[in-house]
């Protein structure tokens, strides 16, 4: 059985602070990591490998420093790491990602695509289903569980806001998975001592089959016309008082909101 | 690209077991501003089987029209049979805006749609507006909700947006209202069809919807364990409201996720938001800094959510909540 | 000679600081309180390949090296010190010396098991009567056909209850003196060998810390390590690298005292503002960081002359003596700065001050050290 993860390095956007005089974000000394959701998608893949003895490609489109992300998921367990790295990716939105990802994910029969629900710097969650679009392939978002059943199909817990739906698909086909990184296994010392020394296959927009004009910036329907820190909501009157003073004041608020 | 023979602003209204979903109605809400300021039609896009008869309702909260597509392969949300229903729709009418609820079917349909149109989307948005160029400007947080970005799709068509629920104001029903609803009939390619659904199950969860509460008490860090988290609940039940939590006390298992209030839990707009013991990081004031009035209690006087509370008290939770619970409940019993 | 720190290395102390988060942090107290040795912590780092990085691959270890080891140790002590000597004692005490020493066969039966954590070791070289002067070794190995027959006792051994190998020194000839110990591999089960009473501590209270008693233990002649009299001169040798791992897991007990001091005196307020904002919170503070820094080079320094087989003896007391101190200064700073909160058990700065102590003491006192760092630069 063949997997692809597909993941993605991210600032840690809980970490991430505003300049309150520029009003802009501090980028510096935010640490980068694995997308959370990303790390619940390869660790269900490892899943899969010590069931099924399946192979694990994790696949990244990133700036050079990405490669980190790929030597910890080597430690993790993956098999084999490809970097789609080139300029011409540069400033794509998700159409144009989920494109150069399909391009290289076509190069190889995968069996199940993986990958996180959404990341938690664009927020989008759509690059998983465009993927599975260009690429012609069912997809199951939302993913809690899945079963490897005979003939090829896959019974999936589904989870929906009213519960959850058993389903089944066939493969190939592509999962976004809802497992949150908090479940995903630490890497193992071994795994981290030869991750440095392993292979990571690096690619660029020539060595995948696209049509280089759906690339990056220019091959991006949507773009960002501007961006802005919200202007913080006025603050309004704080009180430091004892208890009954403090309950006082919320009642007499309550009251002239006719909520009492 | 001429962009002229793109119109009217469609709305894909979400129905789960025939029953339309609010916030479709939130959506034909704004829709219905976006089209006046446009000078275009509401197109309501309604998907299922057996669904015919509610399209009516459509008209009265804003559509000028309803294509009803009725069919057995449409009668439980899939993503093939729906994205090649609404692809059809429009390929034969390009329509210039296309909204979305980012529910778990928008967010499966919508991307899906997207990549097949070959045409932008949008997740998320808090804001839609109309630019000068007659183009939709939409608003959403990014970077974990610390940064907020306007997206255009300024050469692709339609421009699709999701919205989520809770974020657009429901307005109100208009049985006045007159409009038509055209039956559409789709060719459906079911070779395509791979993913079967072998049984939808319903749990408890699905009872709660925060988002339609219109006052919450939400509990943070602060609040921290179980018996904290109860008399949130005493609070809650004197007020006629429902318990929230950010996600410090969904991860930490002292409620369940349905309840999280923030980035990648639910945004909220209640009347009054109690934000008990939060300190107000930017991932949860993203989910409930619309709300109409903010109640905060926190021991730490520099806590950021006094930044948006419209009225903050700096004291002990623990002791305030149950004092507060008690006098309502005293005036609760001499209103009756 | 690189200062840099390899990608590697920050892979590896960045996957041991979330795994002390998860899984050690929220112990510590209760291992402390109760005396508890945290054998679910063990499972979990021997599944992860934790209980044997500077072991060969092909013995069953993680391919790591003294560096790597060093971190380890330093990141589980940051949250419980108790934590960090289970996991020095079983490396440096038992693991590395049957590598370092041991016959092919040896290596073979043991390491494996010990590598993966599947085997807990430790180590016996004190007695009753031999701490620092341990040349006074009084528990005796006669060899009787086979078998050597071994009487004495050992006293506060570390790991001792859960250990399943022990490297014993016992005296095979007495009029050779130090020459005359030799060094055992010895089973748990082996007959005539109990572990005796557990030693209620200061410190590192989860650790177990017991007697070892031999009454006519039997240990097979081929379980002798190394040579048959050359026993000290490898315990000599072992404990040379077990200072780095107590030097690791000082500089851990210092660090996690400076982080939560820093924390606390941001958020602590007196005379209307942040007690971090004094002059005096500074300058001490500052003092004490640049010390962790030197602490910190000082074991890097010792672990490298290791991997790469250059002698280490001098370097590794270095390390154990100035990290030790440096936790016993920084962690009696801490409860200062913490107040009268830092002396009760709300706050854990009073633990890490228990917990330092020893580490002046075992593996060779900070006299040792003296002895070995003054007798280098005076021959």
């Amino acid at each position: 059985m063949k997997i692809a993860v597909c993941i993605k390095q991210v600032p840690d956007t809980t970490e991430i602070k505003l300049d309150p005089v520029k009003g802009t974000l501090i980028r510096e000394g935010v640490a980068s990591i694995m997308n959370p959701d990303d790390k619940g998608g390869l660790e269900m893949a490892l899943q899969l490998k010590e069931k099924h003895n399946a192979h694990i490609t994790v696949i990244t489109m990133g700036p050079p420093q990405a490669d980190d992300i790929l030597r910890e998921a080597y430690a993790m367990g993956a098999d084999r790491a490809i970097h789609l790295s080139d300029r011409k990716f540069a400033g794509a939105d998700t159409l144009a990602t989920s494109y150069a990802l399909a391009g290289a994910l076509r190069s190889s029969e995968y069996d199940i695509i993986i990958t996180g629900r959404q990341a938690i710097d664009g927020d989008t969650a759509q690059v998983g289903p465009q993927i599975a679009e260009h690429l012609d392939i069912p997809q199951v978002t939302y993913v809690e569980e899945l079963t490897v059943k005979e003939n090829n199909k896959l019974l999936i817990k589904k989870s929906t806001e009213e519960g959850y739906q058993m389903v089944e698909v066939s493969t190939p086909c592509l999962l976004t998975v809802l497992s949150s990184a908090g479940n995903a296994r630490y890497m193992t010392v071994r795994g981290i001592v030869e991750a440095y020394t392993r292979d990571v296959e690096v690619w660029s927009a020539d060595d995948i089959e696209v049509d280089q004009t759906k690339l990056g910036l220019k091959g991006s329907p949507t773009r960002v016309f501007k961006s802005f820190t919200k202007g913080a909501k006025a603050a309004g009157q704080i009180y430091e008082v004892d208890t009954e003073e403090a309950v006082d004041i919320i009642l007499e608020k309550l009251t002239e909101k006719f909520i009492i | 690209m001429d962009k002229s023979i793109y119109k009217d602003v469609y709305v894909f209204v979400e129905q789960r077991e025939n029953k339309i979903q609010s916030v479709a109605i939130e959506l034909l809400g704004k829709a219905r501003e976006l089209a006046d300021e446009l000078g275009e039609k509401v197109v309501a896009v309604f998907l299922g089987y057996n669904i015919q008869s509610k399209a009516k309702e459509l008209i009265a909260y804003g559509a000028d029209k309803v294509l009803c597509v009725e069919d057995d392969a449409l009668e439980y949300y899939m993503t093939e049979p729906y994205t090649q229903a609404i692809t059809q729709i429009v390929k034969s009418r390009n329509p210039d805006i296309f909204l979305f609820g980012a529910t778990t079917i928008g967010r499966d349909l919508g991307p899906r749609l997207s990549a097949r149109i070959g045409t932008g989307l949008t997740a998320d948005c808090t804001g839609l507006a109309i630019s000068e160029e007659k183009e939709l400007l939409m608003t959403r947080p990014a970077f974990g909700g610390n940064l907020m970005a306007t997206i255009i799709c300024k050469e692709h068509r339609p421009q699709m947006s999701t919205v989520r629920p809770g974020v657009m104001r429901t307005k109100p029903k208009d049985e006045t209202r007159q409009g038509e609803i055209e039956m559409v009939k789709v060719d459906f390619d079911k070779s395509k069809f791979k993913v079967r659904i072998l049984e939808n199950v319903k749990e408890e969860k699905s009872l709660i919807d925060i988002t339609q509460a219109d006052i919450l008490v939400s509990g943070g860090r602060g609040v921290g364990c179980v018996e904290g988290f109860e008399a949130l609940s005493d609070l809650a039940k004197v007020l006629g409201a429902e318990v929230s939590a950010s996600r410090a006390m969904v991860d930490a298992g002292l409620i369940p996720q349905e309840r999280q209030v923030g980035q990648t839990g639910k945004t909220v707009r209640p009347d009054v938001y109690f934000a008990l013991g939060i300190s107000g990081a930017v991932q949860h004031l993203a989910g409930m800094e619309e709300s109409e009035y903010i109640i905060a209690v926190n021991k730490d006087k520099g806590a950021s959510i006094f930044n948006v509370a419209d009225l903050g008290i700096v004291g002990d939770l623990n002791q305030i909540v149950p004092a507060l619970t008690r006098r309502l409940k005293k005036i609760r019993t001499n209103q009756q | 000679m690189d200062f840099s720190i390899s990608k590697k290395e920050i892979l590896f102390r960045q996957m041991l600081r979330e795994f002390t988060e998860k899984e050690v942090s929220p112990l510590a107290a209760e291992v402390d309180e109760q005396e508890r040795f945290p054998m679910e912590t063990v499972e979990k780092m021997a599944k992860l390949g934790i209980m044997g990085i500077p072991i060969p691959i092909e013995y069953g270890g993680s391919g790591g090296d003294n560096s790597l080891y060093a971190i380890a140790v330093e990141e589980l002590s940051r949250a419980c010190a108790t934590t960090g000597v289970i996991v020095s004692a079983h490396t440096s005490l038992c693991a590395s010396p049957i590598y370092e020493f041991g016959t092919l066969e040896q290596r073979e039966q043991y390491l494996p098991n010990l590598a993966s954590g599947k085997w807990l070791g430790a180590f016996g070289l004190t007695e009753p009567n031999a701490g620092t002067d341990a040349s006074a070794q009084q528990t005796t190995a006669l060899l009787d056909g086979d078998h050597y027959i071994l009487n004495g006792t050992k006293i506060f051994i570390t790991n001792s209850t859960y250990a399943d190998v022990f490297i014993v020194m016992a005296m095979t000839d007495r009029s050779l003196g130090t020459r005359g110990v030799t060094a055992f591999i010895v089973e748990k089960d082996s007959p005539g060998f109990r572990i005796g009473k557990k030693e209620k501590k200061m410190g590192i209270r989860g650790s177990a810390t017991c007697e070892l008693i031999f009454e006519n233990c039997m240990v097979p002649k081929e379980n002798i390590l190394g040579k048959e009299n050359r026993g000290f001169s490898i315990a000599m040798k072992t404990l040379d690298g077990g200072r780095i791992g107590i030097a690791a897991q000082a500089l851990g007990i210092a660090q996690g005292a400076m982080d939560e001091t820093v924390k606390y005196v941001k958020e602590r307020k007196q005379f209307g503002r942040p007690i971090g904002k004094f002059q005096n919170t500074q300058f001490q503070l500052a003092d004490l960081q640049m010390k962790i820094e030197a602490a910190r080079l000082l074991i890097r320094s010792a672990a490298f002359k290791k991997d790469n087989k250059m002698p280490f003896t001098v370097d590794a007391a270095y390390a154990k003596l100035y990290a030790s101190e440096l936790a016993m200064e920084m962690t009696n700073k801490a409860i200062q700065f913490h107040g009268g909160y830092g002396y009760t058990r709300e706050y854990p700065v009073e633990r890490m001050m228990r917990d330092a102590k020893i580490t002046e003491i075992y593996e060779g006192t900070s006299e040792v050290q003296r002895m070995v760092i003054a007798s280098n630069l005076l021959k």
